[in-house]
């Protein structure tokens, strides 16, 4: 298979006070399988809502075109089988569940991913060595797994968890929605290797980032730049370089 | 046919006011006519071979409940009941009860098995009919987890060498009519309020404990081991004495919800513990919450109390509210000895029409009596939830401690929270806290657990766990683990 998601058409709007407000106007992309593509645009183009209408945030209407993964209707699915079929979104910014262990949640978002993908369900031993060779490799503190999800956690502890839940559930397709933001140099390193990790023809990954630093370490196979709902540019990693050195003025100007 | 003849021995005993209100024996051996008045709260005593005395005070609570008028303050409303439509003596489980197992509402069915209990229990539960004969194999009702006959009288056996004293109220009254009399009345007396003057007048079961000095007792107590509990009835009656440096840890209820066809139930638990004595005393309640639409389910009016009546002594209430329509119920401590400790730990679930107002009392009279206050309350559909605590420090209380915490979750946007709390402090040097808090299942959260792979339910349910989790960690460890699913069950179709 050629194409592990295959979005044509995109449009997707929010309700802003009763109104429609269409955020993506006609997205297409192609990715295919063990491609790490990158998506960078300014501010408010749609990225954010790109990845949420993937994953089945239920607050976007999808107005028009269609998404397919693994060949499948990825729209008609809800977001737990969406989870179940392989996409795993790293939230830009993860939400706190208090009183909700952290590895009590792990494990039970494991396991349901497991059943639905016909998998046996990590007993308590199996899930603890999984999970401590995880945070080993993301040189995460034990407590963190100890701790109520997200509670109190700092920026880079939230990001570390959020790839440490990608490692574990094992996607297809990760989608990072500006996993890097906020980060300092080594937390990035520590998150652009948690993602290296992942590598395989099997895995995928849509990174949306605002920096050139994530994608020096991630080294993609494609960029595209997204601009008012739409993909106005699509190229190699030079792309990035370019938006680098000098902005999104010149990408805006050739879209308008 | 010896049940029709003890009946017929037992009405002749009456003498001729007897005949007036005869018995329907022809199917249903051993029920009295709806109705209350002296004659049946003298035959229940008669019964129940209760002494002299017993009749007396069951007469002076009926006598003074005459006068009293149903308490009006709680958030709750129902239609009016008819306490004359009531029988106060019957067995009705085995009246009217399904025959087959098919003849059981299928979503209480549904509830059974995903607790992942066995099908002859199930039908035990749901109150099917027993052919007879097969009796014996099925001996306790709410016998659920732990098998039966030689387990109960195992532990009998052990109990009894401890020198603990664990059975029927009944039977307590017949053997140990002295420690019953000194004790029963003493903490919730017979007039203390309208249900619990009804409660007195006519209860029917319930346990008896009496842990003697500076015994541990060697078990949990649980209503499940409990020879004869599967007649608890809806007017139970449950008594605990802790002796000086003894301990015991009570549990009272089942996840399973039970099928009853009593709608009124009034219940009345009290507890003393002497010098250096705790009671932990549990309580899952899962009674019949009524249709969605709020048709039929339990009226639980509960009074449970507890006496700290020696120095350092401690009691405490653990619950975990998920059933009945409606549920007013205040687990209480009154805290006499010196450094005396009062805990209140609760989870109240209310979810389509049911209505719950539910809290505590703490009543400082020590010397640097302390008390904690935990109470969680969670609303889904149209339900409404109350908590009702009342703090009150008495002047000789000093030094006197109390902390409340009242947290209440919403799950959609039609259901109710309220928290009433009455705080009385008349010591200058007692310290009272109070924190209360209100948030919801946001949909961010709903949707970060869905995209980790959790179905909507699964998400509540662990939100709820979190959410619960100071209270839950108070429950018995096999309690606990049964009280988390039930508290996701209960809150089925809650979202989406």
């Amino acid at each position: 298979m050629s194409e592990l998601l295959k979005i044509s058409g995109l449009h997707a709007s929010i309700d802003a006070d009763g109104t429609p407000k269409e955020i993506l106007r006609g997205v297409d992309l192609v990715i295919p399988p063990g491609e790490v593509h990158a998506i960078m645009g300014p501010n408010g183009c749609g990225k954010s809502t790109l990845s949420y209408v993937l994953a089945g945030r239920e607050d976007y209407e999808v107005t028009a075109g269609s998404a397919l993964f693994k060949g499948e209707d990825l729209l008609a699915m809800e977001p737990e089988e969406r989870a179940a079929a392989g996409i795993f979104l790293a939230f830009q910014s993860p939400v706190e569940l208090p009183g909700v262990n952290n590895a009590n949640f792990l494990r039970t978002a494991v396991n349901a991913v497991r059943r639905a993908r016909n998998a046996p369900e990590l007993d308590a031993v199996g899930f603890l060595k999984a999970v401590r060779a995880a945070t080993k490799n993301l040189s995460m503190a034990d407590d963190m797994l100890k701790r109520n999800v997200n509670v109190g956690f700092s920026g880079g502890e939230k990001k570390r968890n959020e790839v440490l839940q990608m490692t574990m559930l094992q996607p297809t397709l990760a989608i990072l929605d500006e996993t890097d933001s906020g980060l300092d140099v080594d937390a990035l390193r520590i998150v652009a290797e948690g993602v290296q990790n992942l590598r395989s023809p099997d895995f995928s990954a849509l990174v949306i980032t605002h920096h050139q630093k994530l994608l020096d370490y991630l080294g993609p196979d494609r960029v595209h730049v997204m601009a008012k709902g739409r993909i106005i540019r699509s190229g190699g990693p030079e792309l990035a370089k370019q938006i680098n050195e000098e902005g999104y003025a010149a990408f805006l100007k050739e879209a308008a | 046919m010896p049940a029709v003849t003890e009946t017929r021995e037992q009405v002749e005993k009456l003498g001729k006011s007897s005949y007036e209100w005869g018995f329907e024996t022809d199917i249903e051996m051993d029920v009295a006519p709806k109705g209350l008045n002296e004659d049946i709260i003298r035959l229940i005593s008669t019964r129940k071979e209760e002494p002299e005395w017993m009749l007396e005070w069951r007469l002076a609570a009926y006598r003074s409940w005459l006068k009293m008028k149903e308490p009006t303050w709680a958030k709750v409303t129902h239609p009016p009941i008819d306490y004359q439509d009531v029988h106060y003596y019957a067995a009705p489980k085995k009246k009217d009860g399904p025959k087959s197992l098919e003849e059981v509402d299928p979503e209480l069915l549904r509830t059974y098995e995903k607790l992942g209990i066995p099908l002859h229990e199930q039908a035990m539960l749901a109150g099917v009919e027993v052919p007879e004969g097969e009796e014996a194999r099925l001996p306790v009702a709410v016998d659920a987890v732990f098998d039966s006959v030689s387990v109960a009288t195992t532990f009998r056996k052990t109990l009894s060498e401890a020198g603990v004293i664990f059975c029927p109220i009944s039977e307590a009254i017949r053997d140990y009519p002295d420690l019953v009399k000194q004790y029963i009345g003493s903490v919730v007396p017979v007039a203390d309020n309208f249900y619990a003057a009804l409660n007195s007048a006519v209860f029917t079961d319930g346990s008896f404990v009496f842990v003697p000095k500076g015994v541990r007792c060697p078990m949990e107590l649980s209503t499940y081991f409990r020879i004869n509990a599967k007649n608890t009835g809806q007017f139970e009656r449950t008594l605990i004495v802790v002796e000086d440096g003894a301990s015991v840890s009570y549990l009272e209820g089942c996840t399973a919800p039970m099928r009853d066809e009593n709608q009124l139930h009034a219940a009345v638990v009290e507890l003393v513990a002497m010098e250096d004595s705790s009671i932990k005393y549990s309580t899952v309640q899962n009674w019949y919450p009524g249709d969605e639409n709020g048709r039929g389910g339990i009226y639980n009016f509960v009074t449970k109390r507890g006496a700290c009546r020696g120095a350092r002594a401690k009691i405490s209430w653990t619950q975990v509210e998920t059933g009945s329509a409606i549920t007013w119920k205040y687990p209480s401590c009154i805290l006499q000895g010196e450094e005396s400790v009062g805990e209140f730990y609760s989870v109240a679930v209310t979810n389509n029409h049911q209505q719950a107002d539910t809290g505590t009392k703490m009543i400082h009279l020590g010397r640097n009596s302390r008390s904690t206050i935990i109470a969680k309350t969670i609303s889904a559909g149209k339900s409404d939830s109350t908590y009702r605590g009342q703090v009150k420090i008495m002047p000789k209380a000093s030094g006197a401690r109390n902390f409340t915490q009242c947290d209440s979750l919403l799950i959609g946007d039609q259901c109710g929270a309220h928290t009433v709390p009455y705080i009385e402090s008349r010591n200058m040097t007692a310290r009272v806290e109070h924190e209360a808090t209100t948030s919801k299942i946001s949909e961010d959260q709903m949707f970060y657990c869905r995209q980790r792979g959790l179905s909507q339910e699964d998400a509540v349910g662990l939100i709820v766990n979190g959410f619960c989790k100071e209270v839950l960690k108070e429950l018995p460890m096999e309690f606990a683990v049964e009280a988390q699913k039930l508290l996701q069950i209960s809150l089925e179709g809650s979202v989406g």
